[in-house]
């Protein structure tokens, strides 16, 4: 590692299942003003760069980059947007710093997936127009696939994923920032109609507002900005073919999440993830995925992440929490602010201001994010409370 | 801190067309494949793939970087799509410098492609959608329409004629005539330019670059690396970008200060203190033939108000002090949005390793910049390379 790099700032808005008083760019504005004031009163001036993270048809703008400076106090400053989960966007500020050339740099997301009348046309633009596009299916249908494949190949059981519901929507009751907090039992997720079988409805996340703005810096610059910098001890992302048909281990793999995991673990030198961290927040954009990554991201081995599970492993007092946030089942889907939300509540955690949530004892965190159907992209991040 | 040097070991080119039968993916392919065996490396010595394409709406895919990870080699590879509108040619070589001078690889892929073909009826429907829903898109500007404001604001605070923007067209044009990947075959006159159909005064259609299908790659490696590979790497000295703010109406177009400041970043890095003087070859990004005129003044290498006289003086041509656009630019070659820009990026290298064949520039040039543009007339990034 060249460089150290800290979290320094934290600011966020909305999550709200809709806000219609409010456009994207004020949430925005209002989660950079928090995360400025955050890293001890920040003027804009003195950030180097900024990265957004969007895609033009979630705004309804082709080039949405156009609208990103101004909330972000970016004008003439440099910019660019990665189109791609905002935990990509965070890897490309990770990276600016280490070239050694920017030492403060932003990155922002935000969802605003309550203008969407019909959020699943949208993702049906995102299957291959040529193979997949022409069935004109719910989207859903390729989780309802995956899910299939998934349990067969590693045994978890359906119950094992409605385990999975019934936690994350626990955790979230207590979480400020859910929308989806709920006491549910697996009993009324198994008798729910099916989204795509065997995908039930409570399987699947429900969509939320919010803006997600963290602020960046080198360890010179974190360490006088604030007394509580979150280190960002490792980053790593992969991607599989986007073609259904050729993923190399087939449908029920989640290579991308080894791939990312891989990378950010050997940055961070860790060798033993379920013992070496103490909290992790993974995509569960539907219940299976929770599992599924669990065991991509090596925390356990094929197969056991269900039943780790049913013996509370993952619970607040088990070995390893998982999602204590309540994730996306809990919290709600941010769409491309997921990665920063699973960041922003690993990072509360590990600064010891997750509220009722607070887990004693936090020292290292795994975020991990996927793009969603029917993306084969995830990128992970290891943070810790020391360097 | 020492910044790690990163060199361009290889760099491969698809012809530019009016309609290319290839899909956007094979555009891609095509790309990289050359860019590969033109420095003898096979996709497994990647590490890395920093990739670009313009709107997701040229393709019709929502969520585009993902559905061109094929074509591009990114597949079960940390692969980032990175997006600052017209801008991303260049911009995702300093994207894929980010990932080389972090030291977190040694070798990086950087694809580029766009096909506006598809488009039906004309690829500028799709800029329809890039204004400001409320203030602006109830006028139904397009973009020749906002171009032809900045043209006529430009030629206006020096006295410019149109004859004299056409002389711009007409240095890149018939620079172009050489380029083997060039789509044009015709040669061009100052009078065929005047006399060219009017799109939106003062811009006629031989102002304006053609709508195109292509793809443009590049190898980029760190300094151990690039040595082994390559005899002759062409390093990369600057990088800088900038975007200004989305409310374009506020500014004064006369000149591109997001230019000015991206350009001053760049040199800066690169140690440049007089870049009239230091720099042999310009690649301004020409979409526009007064666009080309008025990068050169944002780019600091010719003084404002002066650059039509040193136009007129030969100044910019090929065995000139300072060629302006050798390979032809958008106006001789295509513009394939994000392809283009780094086909100016590909002509720095083949110049400065003296490969250029008959567009050569002579005097063994040591030092180019190449610069793109974009979003709401907004943003810029500028490479400078050098032997």
């Amino acid at each position: 590692m060249s460089k150290r790099v800290a979290i320094v700032g934290i600011g966020y808005a909305g999550f709200r299942t809709t806000s219609s008083d409010i456009s994207y760019r004020e949430m925005i504005f209002e989660a950079a003003t928090k995360c400025y004031e955050d890293a001890g009163g920040i003027h804009p001036h003195d950030i180097d760069s900024f990265v957004a993270s969007s895609e033009d048809f979630m705004e309804g703008i082709s080039i949405a980059d156009e609208y990103v400076p101004d909330q972000l106090g970016a004008v003439l400053k440099p910019v660019q947007s990665i189109a791609g989960d905002s935990l990509q966007g965070l890897a490309s500020a990770v990276m600016q710093i280490k070239t050694g050339k920017l030492n403060v740099v932003a990155t922002s997301a935000f969802s605003k997936v309550s203008n969407l009348s019909h959020y699943e046309n949208v993702e049906a633009y995102a299957t291959d127009p040529v193979y997949v596009r022409p069935f004109q299916e719910h989207p859903a249908y390729l989780a309802g696939l995956e899910m299939n494949r998934y349990l067969y190949e590693s045994g978890t059981t359906r119950e094992q994923c409605a385990a999975v519901v019934v936690k994350n929507k626990y955790n979230a009751l207590d979480n400020p920032r859910a929308a989806y907090g709920a006491k549910i039992s697996i009993d009324d997720i198994l008798g729910a109609p099916d989204l795509s079988s065997p995908l039930g409805i409570h399987d699947a996340s429900g969509h939320l507002d919010g803006a997600v703005v963290l602020l960046l810096a080198t360890e010179e610059k974190a360490l006088r900005m604030t007394d509580k910098p979150i280190w960002i001890k490792g980053i790593g992302w992969g991607t599989d073919t986007p073609n259904l048909d050729s993923r190399l281990e087939g449908f029920g793999a989640a290579i991308y999440a080894r791939l990312a995991a891989k990378q950010a673990y050997a940055m961070a030198g860790i060798t033993a993830p379920y013992s070496e961290l103490d909290i992790a927040e993974v995509d569960d954009t539907f219940s299976y995925k929770q599992l599924q990554h669990l065991e991509a991201l090596n925390i356990c081995g094929p197969g056991e992440a269900g039943k780790l599970l049913e013996l509370g492993c993952f619970d607040a007092a088990g070995d390893l929490p998982v999602n204590i946030s309540g994730g996306s089942l809990g919290v709600g889907y941010l769409h491309e602010a997921n990665g920063l939300h699973r960041v922003l509540e690993t990072a509360l955690q590990l600064r010891g201001e997750a509220g009722k949530k607070q887990l004693p004892d936090v020292e290292t965190g795994l975020a991990f994010a996927w793009r969603g159907i029917p993306t084969a992209t995830g990128t992970a991040v290891i943070l810790g409370r020391r360097p | 801190m020492k910044m790690r040097k990163v060199a361009i070991v290889g760099a491969g080119l698809t012809k530019f067309v009016r309609r290319a039968l290839e899909t956007p993916k094979e555009l891609s392919y095509e790309a990289t494949k050359t860019a590969l065996d033109s420095c003898g490396l096979r996709l497994e010595d990647i590490d890395c793939v920093a990739h670009g394409t313009a709107p997701d709406a040229f393709d019709g895919i929502h969520q585009n970087g993902e559905y061109m990870v094929d074509g591009c080699g990114g597949w079960n590879k940390p692969t980032m799509r990175v997006y600052v509108g017209g801008a991303t040619g260049v911009h995702a070589i300093v994207h894929g410098w980010h990932h080389v001078a972090s030291g977190m690889f040694d070798t990086c892929l950087v694809v580029c492609e766009e096909k506006m073909s598809s488009a039906m009826p004309h690829a500028q429907g799709f800029f329809l959608t890039i204004f400001d829903a409320i203030t602006e898109r109830a006028l139904h500007p397009n973009l020749l329409w906002i171009f032809a404001l900045e043209m006529n604001r430009y030629m206006n605070r020096y006295g410019y004629t149109k004859e004299d923007m056409a002389l711009a067209a007409v240095n890149n044009k018939m620079n172009g005539l050489k380029h083997p990947a060039s789509q044009f075959r015709d040669e061009v006159t100052v009078e065929d330019v005047l006399n060219s159909e009017i799109m939106a005064y003062p811009v006629s259609r031989l102002d304006v670059s053609p709508v195109s299908d292509g793809a443009a790659a590049v190898v980029l490696a760190a300094e151990p690396v690039a040595r082994r590979i390559t005899d002759k790497p062409v390093w990369i000295e600057g990088v800088g970008w900038t975007l200004d703010t989305a409310y374009w109406a506020t500014r004064d177009l006369y000149y591109p200060r997001y230019l000015d400041t991206a350009a001053r970043m760049a040199y800066d890095m690169a140690g440049i203190r007089e870049p009239a003087k230091q720099i042999n070859i310009a690649e301004p990004y020409d979409p526009f033939d007064y666009k080309a005129l008025h990068h050169m003044e944002g780019l600091q290498l010719s003084p404002r108000g002066k650059t039509v006289e040193l136009l007129r003086d030969g100044h910019f041509a090929r065995d000139g002090n300072l060629p302006m656009c050798p390979s032809g630019g958008l106006l001789g070659v295509g513009n394939p949005i994000a392809a283009a820009g780094t086909m100016k990026v590909c002509e720095l290298f083949w110049q400065l390793r003296g490969e250029a064949d008959e567009r050569q520039v002579p005097g063994n040039p040591r030092l180019g910049v190449a610069q793109a543009w974009g979003d709401l007339m907004q943003v810029s990034s500028v490479v400078v390379v050098g032997i």
